[in-house]
């Protein structure tokens, strides 16, 4: 037995080592990294590029915006990925970071949209926000109630106490950890236009813009506001379990479970494909894409990749991307992107 | 009575009844005594109880949830592969084939169903009933079979993820268009089921296809076949290792500083979190040795590492079990200490060897935070042929599955986790099972 065990983990073992002789020296498929708000998309042209052709299907990594553009940005060569989806553009940055490292040219795709859903319960009433109500219910020092320039640690309980429109029931919010893409730009879209919503504060950004920040991008840490993991199936599920609470989440995620949580107004704007695409609603950003030009020809697919994503059949307005929740760019918009991507024009950042 | 008991209390006064006293305070003592070890019992019962009314719990709830991922709804359509409508010319070969409209096909055949749908919208919604990978399944079967063309099949075809949630009481019929239904898409499914037109069967693309976005179309046969790869490279790099390092250091290392100092690091590396050997494949695999990222291979790599110490551990227990008078009587008849090894201890410390190494080789398959940081989780169709290509494992699919926002992944996910845990209860029970087969007791 033993010898036999013996022979058989050396010819495997010999076996693993034969194998690596080429297993750096080509690759055959496409590798993308980058955000996970992307990631539900860029799966789904994924799969189909590699149904409708002969080309292997690209392999999707969920790294999250910053982790995918650092993976991207490391360098030119096969080990490195050559697209990376972000949900917000590049940094000035990391650019700079790209070119240090010999990525010189990158194209930049924009895609589309993605709203950023406050649900609740079908079983309780619909809720009527407005930014204003969702930064003084959710932030940890908001003005004190009497008018004056001064900043008091969050003594709102209940919603009725934000907003004697809203019912009576105890602020409690579900939403995404700080690591997730998610939260950043809720926090930036909803918090900090609520926050801006009063001018003495507006007014600080001049004078002090990390005090600003502070006092618009904190959320309370006294319980109202949960964290519920990077899991919005999670934050679905808690929603239908608990009427009273309200959950923060992609717009994705409250189109596909709209039989059992109904999307809060935000400053009146029902959170709709037609109100996040024409831009109405306010909690929406959009989401791009970079490719490294110089791995174009080299790895074999890549135009053939954004010919598809770019198509209209795609992102266009009744394409398979908005069936999976995707807000289509207006059709100008699309038409500019999709030149860019053929022509492989190179992003330039000032 | 009194007379068994008199020389233990011997010291006490005398005049008292002092014997009787002892007894009645061991008598009044007894009951509570009792009552205490019945109370300790019971607290042992409550507590495995407890365990397993937990463990039943995960079970049902797991089972109840994901039972219904092994069947799938499928509608029955009358398909016309006439060459016109597949948009084919004259030319029949397979790249004009592969070219084909197929989507067409299932378009055509559903129009003809319901005449009166006309509008774009509406017609819009009908296509949606039939699952977009209708298309490629019509392409492989004309692929494989051109003759089709100019026949009529009538074929069963996968629904849409939305009417197999529905056809399985997942999803409720909703009044108005607020549901993944509408209304007039639940009127067709009602036609079509009395029609005799709908379906449930046994969902075979569960186990025989990769990862997909569309939850009628994906199944765990790339992620089982990439945990396949990553566990035959585990078990080929560490049990070799893990063994020749256990026999070395209990057979033939001198018990010196140097030696403690090893085992004392060995014990520890047992209790690192795994996601350190994650960080460490990363730095030291891809960034120092650049290897392929999400590759079994380097899966493989982490995960060895993580086994090792266990494998380690466990093959010394093993080999400390064999009794002195195995070796001294090999000794003693004049073999050399590698043969006394070789051909008497190990064998008989094998056994103990291979329990130790399925356990660890289970602790890997379950494992997702170390691969998380090589890559390996990702979105995968293909399914892994070999060592070097890119892939998935089981509880990374599973991740994945439970973060995807359409409702079918629900069933999906825990229908995934009932083959991992028909896998582990496989490595375990074969961890059993050899040990009682082989395991010898001096």
């Amino acid at each position: 037995m033993l010898k036999k065990i013996f022979v058989l983990s050396t010819a495997l073992s010999s076996l693993l080592a034969l194998g690596n002789a080429d297993a750096q020296s080509a690759r055959d498929y496409i590798s993308i990294v980058g955000s996970s708000t992307v990631y539900p998309f860029a799966t789904v042209v994924a799969e189909q590029f590699g149904k409708t052709t002969d080309f292997k299907t690209p392999k999707v990594e969920s790294t999250g915006s910053g982790g995918g553009l650092k993976l991207f940005c490391s360098g030119v060569g096969v080990e490195h990925p050559d697209i990376t989806n972000a949900s917000r553009r590049i940094k000035k940055s990391e650019y700079d970071a790209c070119h240090a490292n010999g990525v010189n040219e990158i194209v930049e795709v924009k895609i589309g949209y993605d709203g950023i859903a406050l649900a609740n319960s079908k079983k309780a009433a619909p809720m009527a926000l407005t930014l204003r109500d969702v930064f003084l219910g959710l932030a940890k020092e908001v003005p004190a109630a009497d008018g004056s320039k001064k900043l008091v640690p969050n003594p709102y309980k209940t919603w009725k106490e934000v907003n004697p429109d809203l019912p009576d029931t105890a602020i409690e919010v579900l939403g995404p950890p700080p690591t997730s893409g998610t939260r950043d730009a809720f926090v930036e879209l909803a918090m900090e236009g609520g926050c801006k919503s009063f001018d003495w504060i507006k007014a600080i950004k001049q004078e002090d813009k990390k005090a600003y920040k502070r006092i618009c991008h904190t959320i309370r840490e006294d319980g109202a506001y949960v964290e519920a993991g990077e899991n919005d199936n999670l934050i679905v599920q808690k929603l239908e379990a608990n009427p009273d609470a309200v959950g923060i989440f992609g717009f994705s995620f409250l189109d596909q479970n709209r039989d059992q949580i109904q999307g809060s107004t935000v400053n009146g704007i029902k959170a709709e494909f037609e109100t996040i695409a024409d831009g109405s609603y306010p909690i929406s950003r959009p989401l791009y894409f970079y490719v490294k030009k110089a791995h174009v020809g080299t790895i074999p697919g890549i135009e053939v990749y954004l010919a598809e994503f770019t198509s209209e059949k795609a992102w266009g307005d009744e394409g398979y991307l908005t069936d999976r929740g995707l807000i289509p760019m207006p059709e100008e918009e699309r038409a500019k992107f999709a030149a860019d991507a053929k022509a492989l024009n190179n992003l330039v950042l000032e | 009575m009194n007379n068994t008991n008199s020389s233990s209390i011997a010291g006490n006064a005398p005049g008292k009844p002092p014997r009787s006293r002892t007894i009645e305070r061991v008598r009044s003592g007894l009951k509570k005594r009792h009552q205490a070890e019945r109370r300790f019992r019971l607290y042992g019962r409550v507590a495995i109880w407890l365990g397993l009314a937990f463990l039943a719990l995960l079970f049902v709830s797991i089972v109840a949830k994901g039972y219904t991922a092994f069947e799938q709804t499928y509608i029955r359509l009358e398909i016309d592969f006439s060459a016109d409508n597949l948009g084919l010319g004259i030319q029949r070969d397979r790249a004009a084939l592969s070219r084909a409209d197929y989507g067409g096909l299932v378009k055509a055949s559903l129009r003809s169903l319901f005449p009166e749908v006309t509008s774009r919208r509406d017609k819009r919604a009908l296509y949606a009933l039939v699952s977009p990978g209708a298309d490629f399944i019509l392409r492989n079967q004309v692929l494989e079979e051109p003759n089709l063309i100019g026949i009529t099949k009538s074929l069963w075809l996968p629904a849409n993820d939305d009417v197999d949630m529905f056809i399985k009481g997942h999803t409720e019929r909703t009044s108005e268009d607020s549901g993944r239904l509408k209304a007039i898409q639940h009127r067709w499914i009602d036609r079509l089921i009395a029609e005799g037109r709908i379906e449930k069967r046994f969902n075979s693309t569960f186990f025989t296809a990769g990862d997909s976005r569309d939850p009628e179309l994906a199944g765990i046969r790339g992620a089982a076949v990439g945990s396949f790869y990553t566990l035959l490279v585990t078990v080929a790099l560490s049990f070799p290792i893990g063994v020749a390092a256990a026999v070395y250091l209990e057979e033939f290392a001198p018990r010196n500083r140097l030696t403690d100092l090893i085992e004392v690091n060995i014990n520890n590396l047992a209790a690192v979190p795994s996601i350190v050997f994650g960080l460490l494949g990363l730095a030291v695999f891809l960034n120092f040795f650049g290897l392929p990222r999400s590759a079994p291979l380097v899966g493989g790599l982490v995960l060895s590492l993580m086994t090792l110490p266990t494998i380690i551990i466990a093959g010394r227990a093993a080999l400390t079990s064999v009794p002195p008078s195995i070796r001294e009587a090999a000794l003693g008849l004049g073999a050399s200490r590698v043969q006394t090894v070789l051909y008497h201890v190990l064998p008989l410390a094998m056994p103990g060897m291979l329990t130790g190494t399925i356990l660890g080789m289970a602790r890997a398959l379950g494992e997702t935070a170390p691969l998380l940081m090589i890559g390996m989780v990702a979105f995968i169709v293909d399914v892994p042929s070999g060592i070097f290509d890119p892939s998935t494992v089981l509880p990374v699919q599973i991740y994945l599955w439970a973060d995807s926002p359409e409702r079918g992944f629900v069933e999906k996910t825990s229908a995934a986790i009932m083959v991992l845990l028909l896998f582990l209860i496989a490595m375990n029970s074969l961890a059993v099972f050899l040990r009682k087969r082989f395991e010898r007791r001096w």
